[in-house]
């Protein structure tokens, strides 16, 4: 049980430097929940029943255009398809759960959990308390989350816009990959998908995003089968 | 519909597409050419995040010394590279942000 709970705080710690940038993210869109028509408890709830940042906003910005549920709901899932990258990626290290587990690591399961999280697994591989570690930063970001929505709602954004805290996001993302660039293929990786996302930028609903990580996966996957 | 309803289905389908993988895992063979390509995943998904919050501004890649956010990203990975410490990454990328928006 000890070793449960320092892995737990592990991954609440490894959380941190990330929720410095979520925080100014969850304000914003409390705010702008509010203004597209929703009201208190919608903007709030969606961010538990919900629990997905850019698919808050798209879910927000369509209800304010007045689209039909089924367009909303279809971006929801383009929006959160990447989502299926990130379970494939932690699945092995998980396989052994209990389906409560599953249900309950799969439901905090985002972009920002899922950053420290696999790192700190291919670092350590499986531990009989590594799950610990995703529920620890997955509750972290959820708490942060709920809390940075609640006060969205009840005072608008209230950072001054040239605070560039959301800077945080992208500098703890490159803090996290670089070190880890310790091979060729990962580094062609790293490159291909970065400058695939910018050329499909354009690409609605993040498509381009999903098809810029297919290619570096794939150009890192055929540079290993060379060696 | 309802926005309630629409907030459920959403909530329903984000969480299906985070959990099938995970719930199916170990139930079929994983082929090992897939599971090669899975370490590739991180490296790749987030710089495909990373890049366009460099290089992008209003919608257009942006490569001037005018653009503050893609030299204080170069400053970051400089310092992440030799430094491999997360702590001092980011403080030295919002610094060099903070800095450059000053001049």
């Amino acid at each position: 049980m000890h070793e449960a709970r320092t892995t737990f705080w592990a991954g609440v710690r490894a959380e941190f430097p990330l929720l410095v940038g979520v925080f100014p993210f969850g304000m914003i869109y409390g705010a702008l929940a509010l203004d597209a028509g929703l009201s208190r408890a919608a903007s709030q709830m969606m961010s538990s029943i919900v629990f997905a940042g850019s698919a808050q906003f798209v879910t927000a910005q369509l209800v304010r255009e007045a689209a039909p549920a089924l367009v909303i709901l279809l971006t929801v899932a383009v929006v959160n398809l990447r989502h299926m990258l990130y379970s494939a990626s932690l699945a092995p290290y998980l396989k052994n759960l209990s389906l409560r587990w599953k249900i309950a690591l799969s439901y905090l399961l985002t972009d920002e959990a899922y950053a420290p999280t696999i790192l700190e697994y291919d670092r350590t591989g499986v531990k009989p308390t590594s799950h610990w570690f995703l529920l620890g930063a997955g509750i972290a970001l959820w708490t942060t989350w709920q809390f940075s929505t609640a006060l969205g709602i009840f005072l608008g954004t209230a950072i001054p816009a040239e605070w560039p805290l959301d800077f945080a996001l992208p500098l703890t993302f490159i803090a996290m990959v670089v070190p880890n660039l310790k091979s060729n293929p990962m580094i062609a990786t790293a490159l291909t998908a970065g400058v695939v996302a910018l050329l499909a930028y354009s690409l609605p609903f993040k498509l381009g995003l999903i098809l810029a990580a297919l290619v570096g996966i794939l150009v890192g996957t055929i540079l290993e089968g060379r060696k | 519909m309802n926005i309630w309803l629409i907030m459920l289905a959403g909530g329903l389908i984000t969480f299906g597409i985070r959990f099938v993988l995970i719930f199916l895992f170990g139930k079929f063979e994983i082929p090992s050419a897939l599971r090669r390509a899975l370490r590739y995943v991180p490296p790749a998904v987030l710089s495909a995040i990373v890049f366009p919050e460099l290089f992008i501004r209003g919608g257009h890649i942006a490569l001037s010394l005018g653009n503050t956010r893609l030299l204080a990203g170069i400053v970051a990975i400089i310092v992440a590279w030799f430094s491999k410490n997360t702590l001092l990454t980011i403080v030295a990328g919002m610094i060099a942000l903070v800095v450059l928006q000053m001049v």
